[in-house]
């Protein structure tokens, strides 16, 4: 049965899942990836691998093969050379404050990822508070103090992340017994559902595109395809892609392909023209250092194959700022590949996707896989 | 995820310098509504267009009173006879309407261009989700992401003008056929039940629509009770002075939402000292605003309700702002006014924050004073 992508997303962007605490998020993932693949692994830092063997296309159900690590025999007279291995990553921690301090009634936070400080005031979070042992959920609002409150010199912009309050609603003598600094403070404002087959919610970067990992790895049950699959939910990339070059290190990939978000236009991105592209345009296949130039050019092959409209993003820096860029480098150098999904208003709680570039990423990841000979790594030359 | 609702105990008050009257028993009080706070809270009534709310009121205060009618500008006014003799004819007023947006335009790319209706602070609009118009159609106002702009612009606010709403239309003429000119456009935040607290949109000031249900619910009461659930507030308290003019009441009592900003400073050496209301402290009673000294005789009356009910009360910080009071205060040849609010917090944004306590004691207060309501107060 195919995975209702809105319904799925609409899942994926409820939970919070904040830089080195993706639990939530991974285990949402092991029960939708689960059927799908062979085997599921958690690695040291959280990073969730579902690992899908190589398979011809006669339509062997995944459970019917080896379990975890086994490469499996064809049953033929002599077991064929193992197979190569293709990394999909796409990250799973979102953005999120934490709790600095209390002070009165209130919390004061600091950033956990890139913060867009613009859309703080007026927010609705949620506090995960754990000084009375277990965690407890408290509904809270973001609010920036009136400018008689605040430094003379902080009076006039967007207000600082140091001088917002959060506010549980709850007096200081009680707050003290349920909240204490470290404890995460996540976005809470549910998905909103726009004309046109348009998501706004938070967290979509970079759920979008574990959905669109959803969609490949079903699309690959129809399909046969000669490489291993390693699809891998990342931790912490919005703090520094932390986890993503761990997490190559020990899949060992021969070629890897970073899935996330990229910059969707609108009506007030005009004059980032240049950098931005429509919703609905279908993924972005990047270009510059951080990827393959070999890559990119299979990527744009099965795109055509399959008639799916795609854009080509340059990235002129050697840091794609995605989990791309630590793929590259692992170990000893990794081909790397990164694809993405236009997204509007990144980094704040309103993030906008079209979902069928989601699906349209995810067909063309099944596409490029199922198309990938065994030899692949031999004709990716440089000269 | 909201956390179990705790029905909050009336604090005791802080002892106070006694002018009294014997002490009385606190009356029993309306119960608070949530369902109804909530409904009301998540309705859209942007200035002007107060439909949703209207309709909620009419629908909860049927049963209870004994005229309704709407009048020529949307206002609904429903009157509650005496249990006897009347010893007075006060009116009570409460404005539906809440801050919000209006459409201006249609970019050529689908954005909806905006304008704002009442005081909304440009700070708050980015990254929020907004309803529509009576269809309720979802929209978003965004943001240029951080990592296209300068360090010097990741911190400037967002002019209203360069904002727009996001409806998932991806040409000027899709945009139009959605969504005409003119549409009002409130916050999509979902009212949610707090430990002790609500969060929602419009607190201000649907907690005093609320309040004024209970009452008509609650009586009958001395008083011939006028109980008005006005248009316009927030642009101008244009609704309550037509109001006024109808009823041509002995005294008006205007329920509202106030800010309590009551945050901390940011440098921990200095005191906030201009805080308006406190959240926690118990209604607030109006003495003065700027555009209002409110009655003596009314705000003595409320004070004096309060202390002989062991209520707890704060007054107002004087200053700036006001309330239907000050339209109805002018009407005729005057009218004796007060006002009566919940404090809340961040009101005029997407999320407002009020203490269900405070809300308890500020429908125990109103209820007291107009049960035990005499000629003598206007004396």
């Amino acid at each position: 049965m195919l995975v209702d992508v809105l319904e799925h997303l609409k899942a994926l962007c409820s939970l919070p899942g904040l830089p080195g605490y993706e639990a939530p998020v991974a285990d949402l993932l092991r029960a939708a990836w689960g059927p799908l693949v062979h085997a599921i692994h958690v690695d040291r830092l959280g990073s969730l691998w579902a690992i899908r063997h190589a398979a011809s296309a006669d339509g062997l159900a995944p459970a019917s093969r080896a379990p975890n690590g086994q490469r499996r025999a064809r049953g033929r007279a002599a077991a064929p050379p193992p197979a190569p291995r293709i990394m999909l990553a796409a990250h799973m921690d979102a953005i999120g404050l934490i709790v600095t301090r209390l002070e009165g009634d209130f919390l004061r936070v600091t950033s956990l990822g890139g913060i867009d400080v613009r859309a703080l005031p007026g927010q609705i979070v949620t506090v995960y508070g754990t000084a009375a042992g277990e965690r407890q959920a408290l509904p809270a609002v973001v609010a920036a103090p009136p400018a008689h409150l605040l430094p003379r010199h902080q009076r006039e912009g967007a207000t600082p992340v140091a001088e917002v309050v959060v506010d549980t609603g709850l007096p200081a003598e009680r707050l003290r017994e349920i909240v204490r600094p470290g404890d995460l403070v996540a976005f809470a404002q549910p998905p909103h559902e726009l004309l046109n087959g348009c998501l706004a919610a938070r967290s979509l970067d970079n759920r979008a595109s574990l959905a669109a990992l959803t969609v490949c790895l079903e699309a690959l049950q129809e399909r046969g395809h000669a490489w291993e699959v390693v699809a891998v939910a990342t931790v912490q990339e919005e703090i520094g892609m932390r986890g993503a070059r761990p997490a190559a290190f020990a899949v060992e990939p021969a070629l890897a392909v970073a899935v996330d978000v990229t910059f969707g236009s609108d009506s007030t991105t005009r004059e980032f023209a240049h950098l931005t592209r429509k919703l609905e345009s279908g993924p972005a296949l990047a270009l510059g250092p951080n990827m393959h130039p070999g890559l990119h050019a299979a990527f744009k092959a099965a795109a055509e194959r399959a008639e799916i409209p795609y854009t080509v993003e340059p990235i002129w820096s050697g840091n794609s700022s995605t989990d791309a860029f630590g793929l590259q480098v692992a170990r000893a150098g990794v081909p790397t590949m990164l694809v993405s999904i236009p997204l509007r208003n990144m980094h704040t709680p309103v993030e906008v996707v079209a979902l069928k570039d989601i699906s349209r990423t995810g067909r063309l990841l099944a596409e490029f896989i199922a198309g990938l000979p065994a030899d692949f790594l031999a004709t990716l030359g440089w000269d | 995820m909201a956390a179990k609702t705790r029905r909050p105990a009336a604090p005791r008050p802080a002892p106070r310098p006694a002018r009294r009257a014997p002490r009385q028993r606190a009356a029993p009080a309306p119960k608070l509504d949530l369902d109804l706070l909530g409904a009301l809270s998540n309705a859209v009534a942007v200035s002007g267009d107060e439909g949703p709310v209207r309709r909620l009121v009419l629908d909860a205060i049927r049963p209870h009173a004994d005229e309704v009618r709407v009048d020529a500008l949307g206002n609904v006014l429903a009157v509650k006879r005496a249990a006897g003799k009347p010893v007075a004819r006060v009116l009570v007023a409460a404005h539906m309407d809440e801050v919000g947006l209006m459409v201006v335009d249609h970019d050529a790319d689908g954005g909806l261009r905006f304008e704002v209706v009442g005081s909304v602070a440009e700070r708050v609009l980015v990254g929020k989700p907004v309803l529509l118009g009576a269809r309720r159609l979802p929209g978003v106002i965004g943001a240029v992401p951080i990592h296209l702009l300068t360090a010097e612009r990741r911190t400037a606010l967002v002019k209203t003008g360069q904002m727009r709403i996001d409806i998932g239309a991806s040409t000027q003429e899709a945009a139009r056929r959605q969504v005409p000119v003119g549409e009002r456009a409130g916050f999509a935040t979902e009212f949610a039940v707090l430990a002790g607290a609500v969060r929602g949109k419009a607190l201000d000031n649907r907690l005093g629509c609320a309040n004024l249900v209970a009452l008509l619910r609650a009586g009958p009461y001395p008083v011939e009770l006028h109980a008005a659930f006005t248009v316009q507030e927030e642009v101008g308290l244009r609704g309550a002075g037509v109001v006024a003019h109808a009823v041509a009441p002995d005294a008006a009592i205007a329920l509202d939402c106030t800010p309590a900003a009551d945050l901390p400073h940011s440098q921990p050496e200095r005191e906030n000292v201009l805080y308006n209301a406190r959240l926690g402290q118990g209604p607030v009673i109006y003495v003065a605003d700027s555009r209002t000294i409110h009655d003596r005789r009314l705000v003595d009356a409320l004070r004096r309700a309060a202390e002989a009910a062991g209520l707890p009360y704060q007054l107002r910080q004087p200053g700036a702002g006001s309330t239907d009071a000050a339209a109805i205060q002018q009407t005729g040849a005057g009218v004796p006014v007060v006002s009566l609010s919940v404090p809340g917090r961040y009101l005029h944004t997407p999320a407002s924050l009020a203490r269900l306590a405070d809300w308890e004691n500020t429908l125990r207060l109103a209820y007291t004073v107009l049960k035990t309501f005499t000629a003598r107060i206007l004396k």
